[in-house]
C-alpha cells in the first residue's frame, strides 16, 4: 500500500542518515588530538611509554582506523556502545539511565513553546495591534537576543535565588518521600526553570510565525465561504483558519528541534539537570571518548525521530500530503 | 406581480481608504423576486462584489459600513439586524458563490464536510444526516459518483466540478435568494455553459431568486430576468433583459453591449460605432462626485453632464436610465 511504501523509504532515509552520523561522529573523535590511552595516563599521575604501549594494546587503539570504524559500528548494531573509562561502566547504561530527564525537559520544552506559541499567535492575529501582538514582538526581541545560558542564569537569580519560588538545580529533591504524586510535582517544581529558559526562544518564533500565518489564511477566499455559510467566530478561526494556518509552523518546529536538543545541553548544565547534556560536558571534560560518541548517536536518533514525527504531523493536518507520494 | 423576496433601497456603503472615505455604493436601489434571476452588469471596480456582501453582512471589517438604505429580506432589514441573527441568514437563507472556486474551498477538509457542515449548522441536523444530504447534494449538482467524491478533497477535483461543490453549499439550505458573484468568470467556455445550466434547473426546482453578479454580457441574456448596470458604484441603468439589450438607454450600457459582437447587432443602428469605452474605470476617490461619474468617457456628455449627478429617468415601465442624454434622446 502507498502508507507503508511511504512509510518505509522514511525509515531507510532515517537508517541512512544514522550510518552516516555514526561514520562522521568516529571520524570527528578520531582525528581530535589526544587519545584515551593519554587520558588514562593523565588520571594514574603520569605513564612511562611502556605502559601506554599496554594500554593502547588493551583497547585496541593500535589498530587501522577502518578495523576500528567496523568494529565500532558492529557494536553499535548489537546496542553495544563500548565501555566508559570515566565512570567505569557500559556507555548504553550510562545513556539510558539519563535519557528520560533529557526527553522531559526537550519534549515539554518543544510542546510548551509550541502550544503556547500558536495560542499567542492566533490571539494576536486577530488583533493585531492589541496587547498581544505587541508582548509577542518584544518576546521575539528578547528570545533572538538573549542566549539561552543567559535566560537561564537570569531565571535561577531572580526566581530562586532572590526570590525562593523554584529549587536551584537538579529534577529531584533526595530527601524528600512520598507517594508518585509527591514526586512527580516535585520533578515538576525542578523542570518550571529549565522548560522555561529553554522554550522562550523558541516560543518567540513560533507565535511570530503563527500570527503572521493566521494573518495571510484569515484573509484567504475559504475563510470568505466559512464566512459566507454563516459559521461563528470560532469555528471560522479554529477549524478552518487554524488548520491551514499552523503547517509551517511544524515545518519550522521540525526544522528547531535539533536546536532545542543541543538549547537543552546548556540547559541542563546551568540548572545541573541530571541528563545528557550533563553527562556530555563531563565526558567531554574527561576525554571520555566511547560516552561522547554515545551521546552523539542518541541526540542524533532522538533529532530523527522529532523529523519522523513531525512528518507524521504534517500528513495529520494536510490531505494533500496524505494522499499519494 | 409577487412579493420581492428581497429588496434593496437606497443603499449606501462607505468605505474608509487611506485618503478618506468614498461612498462605494452610491444611493443603489433595486429588487429581486422569486424564481427570478437579476444581473448585476459593470466593469471590474464598479461595486459589484461590494453590493454582494454588504447584503451578506460580509463588508471588510473596520473599512467598509452601511451609511443610509435598507436591506429588506422579507420585511426584516438585514442592515440593521444583529450579527448574530445575521449569521443565522447567510448561509441559510441567503447563499453565495464567489469567482475563485479553485479558492474558496477550504484545502484541508473533504467535501462532504464542507457541505454538511452548513446543514449542521443551520439545520440541527446530525453528522449522518448532514453526510448523506452531502451526497445527495453532490448528485443534485451532477457530480458522478456522489458517494465517492463525497469524501474527496478540493484538490482532487476540477474547477468545474469544485464551483459545482460551492453551489450544493451554497443551495444545501434552500436559500431564498442566490448571489453568484462571477461564478464562471474563472472557467473555461464549455464549463460556463454547464454551470449556467446547472443554475437554471436548479432555480426551477427551488424557487430560489438569483442575482447573477458578471461583466459578460452575453451571460445576462443567457440567464437573467432583470439587469442592472451599475457604473462606480451607481445605477446607470436598469430594466428588463429585453428591453435594455435592444433599447439601452445609458452610453455606458451600449458600450457595454457593443463590446460582444453578437450583441451588438440588434442595436447597430441605435448607437454609434464604437467597440470598446475608452478609458478606465474612476478610482475610488472620485466616486460620490456631483456629476455624472461616466462622462469623462462618454463622448455625449456636456457641461450639464459635469455639473450634476444624473437622477434615474424613467423610459417605460421598469426600464430607467440615470443619464442626462437619454431623456434628450427619447
Ligand atoms: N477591502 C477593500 N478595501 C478598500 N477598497 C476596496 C476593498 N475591496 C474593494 N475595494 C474597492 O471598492 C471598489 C469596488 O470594488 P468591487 O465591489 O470589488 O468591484 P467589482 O466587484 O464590481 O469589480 C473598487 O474601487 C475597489 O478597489
Ligand atoms: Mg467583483
Amino acid at each position: 500500500m502507498n502508507h507503508l511504501g511511504t512509510f518505509l523509504i522514511r525509515m531507510g532515509n532515517a537508517a541512512v542518515l544514522l550510518g552516516s552520523v555514526l561514520v562522521l561522529n568516529f571520524l570527528l573523535i578520531h582525528m581530535a588530538p589526544g587519545d584515551v590511552a593519554d587520558t588514562i595516563a593523565q588520571s594514574m599521575g603520569g605513564a612511562d611509554a611502556e605502559v601506554m604501549a599496554q594500554i593502547r594494546a588493551e583497547y585496541r587503539l593500535d589498530d587501522p582506523f577502518l578495523v576500528q570504524l567496523t568494529r565500532y559500528i558492529g557494536n553499535v548494531l548489537r546496542f553495544d556502545l563500548g565501555h566508559s573509562y570515566f565512570y567505569n561502566e557500559p556507555v548504553t547504561d550510562l545513556i539510558l539511565r539519563r535519557l528520560p530527564a533529557t526527553l522531559l525537559l526537550v519534549v515539554t520544552a518543544q510542546v510548551l513553546a509550541l502550544l503556547v506559541g500558536i495560542i499567542l499567535g492566533v490571539y494576536s492575529s486577530r488583533n493585531p495591534r492589541g496587547i498581544f501582538s505587541h508582548l509577542i514582538t518584544a518576546l521575539s526581541l528578547f528570545g533572538f537576543s538573549a542566549p539561552v545560558f543567559w535566560t537561564g542564569l537570569l531565571l535561577l537569580i531572580a526566581l530562586s535565588l532572590r526570590l525562593p519560588l523554584f529549587p536551584v538545580a537538579g529534577m529531584v529533591d533526595p530527601t524528600l518521600d512520598g507517594g508518585v504524586w509527591v514526586r512527580a510535582l516535585d520533578i515538576a517544581h525542578h523542570m518550571v526553570l529549565p522548560v522555561l529558559a529553554l522554550s522562550s526562544i523558541f516560543l518567540a518564533l513560533y507565535s511570530r510565525l503563527s500570527r503572521a500565518s493566521m494573518m495571510e489564511v484569515l484573509e484567504s477566499d475559504y475563510i470568505r465561504t466559512a464566512e459566507a455559510k454563516g459559521l461563528g467566530n470560532t469555528k471560522v478561526v479554529y477549524k478552518h483558519a487554524l488548520k491551514n494556518a499552523v503547517s509551517p509552523v511544524i515545518t519550522l518546529a521540525g526544522l528547531q528541534f535539533s536546536a532545542v536538543v543541543s538549547g537543552a545541553v546548556v540547559v541542563e548544565t546551568v540548572f545541573s539537570w541530571p541528563g545528557l547534556g550533563t553527562l556530555a560536558f563531563e565526558a567531554i571534560l574527561a576525554r571520555d571518548t566511547p560516552t561522547i560518541l554515545g551521546i552523539l548517536f542518541f541526540s542524533s536518533l532522538v533529532v530523527i525521530v522529532g523529523n519522523l514525527l513531525t512528518d507524521a504531523a504534517h500528513r495529520l493536518v494536510d490531505p494533500r500530503l496524505r494522499r499519494r507520494g | 406581480m409577487t412579493d420581492p423576496v428581497l429588496r434593496i433601497e437606497n443603499l449606501t456603503v462607505e468605505i474608509r481608504t487611506r485618503t478618506g472615505v468614498a461612498p462605494v455604493i452610491d444611493d443603489l436601489s433595486f429588487r429581486v423576486d422569486t424564481g427570478r434571476t437579476l444581473a448585476l452588469v459593470g466593469e471590474s471596480g464598479c461595486g459589484k462584489s461590494m453590493t454582494a456582501l454588504a447584503i451578506m453582512g460580509l463588508l471588510p471589517r473596520g473599512i467598509g459600513r452601511i451609511v443610509r438604505g435598507s436591506i429588506l429580506l422579507g420585511a426584516e432589514d438585514l442592515a440593521t439586524t444583529s450579527p448574530a441573527r445575521m449569521r443565522s441568514i447567510r448561509g441559510n437563507e441567503i447563499g453565495m458563490i464567489f469567482q475563485e472556486p479553485m479558492t474558496s474551498l477550504n484545502p484541508v477538509y473533504s467535501v462532504g464536510e464542507q457541505i454538511s457542515e452548513v446543514l449542521r449548522a443551520h439545520q440541527g441536523m446530525g453528522r449522518k444526516a448532514a453526510w448523506s444530504m452531502a451526497i445527495e447534494l453532490l448528485d443534485a449538482v451532477h457530480i458522478p459518483n456522489p458517494s465517492l467524491r463525497v469524501s474527496d478533497y478540493p484538490f482532487q477535483m476540477s474547477g468545474g466540478q469544485r464551483q459545482r461543490v460551492m453551489i450544493a453549499i451554497a443551495l444545501a439550505c434552500r436559500p431564498r435568494v442566490l448571489i453568484a458573484d462571477e461564478p464562471t468568470t474563472a472557467l473555461d467556455v464549455t464549463v460556463q455553459a454547464q454551470i449556467f445550466d446547472l443554475l437554471k434547473d436548479l432555480q426551477r426546482d427551488t424557487g430560489t431568486a438569483i442575482i447573477l453578479i458578471t461583466h459578460d454580457m452575453g451571460a445576462v441574456t443567457e440567464m437573467a430576468d432583470e439587469m442592472i448596470v451599475m457604473y462606480a458604484g451607481r445605477m446607470a441603468e436598469a430594466g428588463p433583459v429585453e428591453a435594455v439589450i435592444s433599447r439601452p438607454r445609458h452610453p455606458y450600457t451600449r458600450g457595454l453591449i457593443s463590446c460582444v459582437p453578437h450583441l451588438g447587432a440588434i442595436v447597430d443602428d441605435d448607437r454609434p460605432l464604437l467597440t470598446e469605452i475608452p478609458g478606465i474605470v474612476p478610482g475610488l476617490g472620485q466616486f460620490g462626485q456631483d456629476r455624472c461619474l461616466f462622462a469623462s468617457r462618454c463622448e455625449l456628455s456636456d457641461s450639464h453632464c459635469r455639473s450634476a449627478r444624473p437622477a434615474a429617468y424613467a423610459i417605460t415601465d421598469g426600464h430607467s436610465a440615470a443619464c442626462w442624454q437619454a431623456g434628450g434622446a427619447a
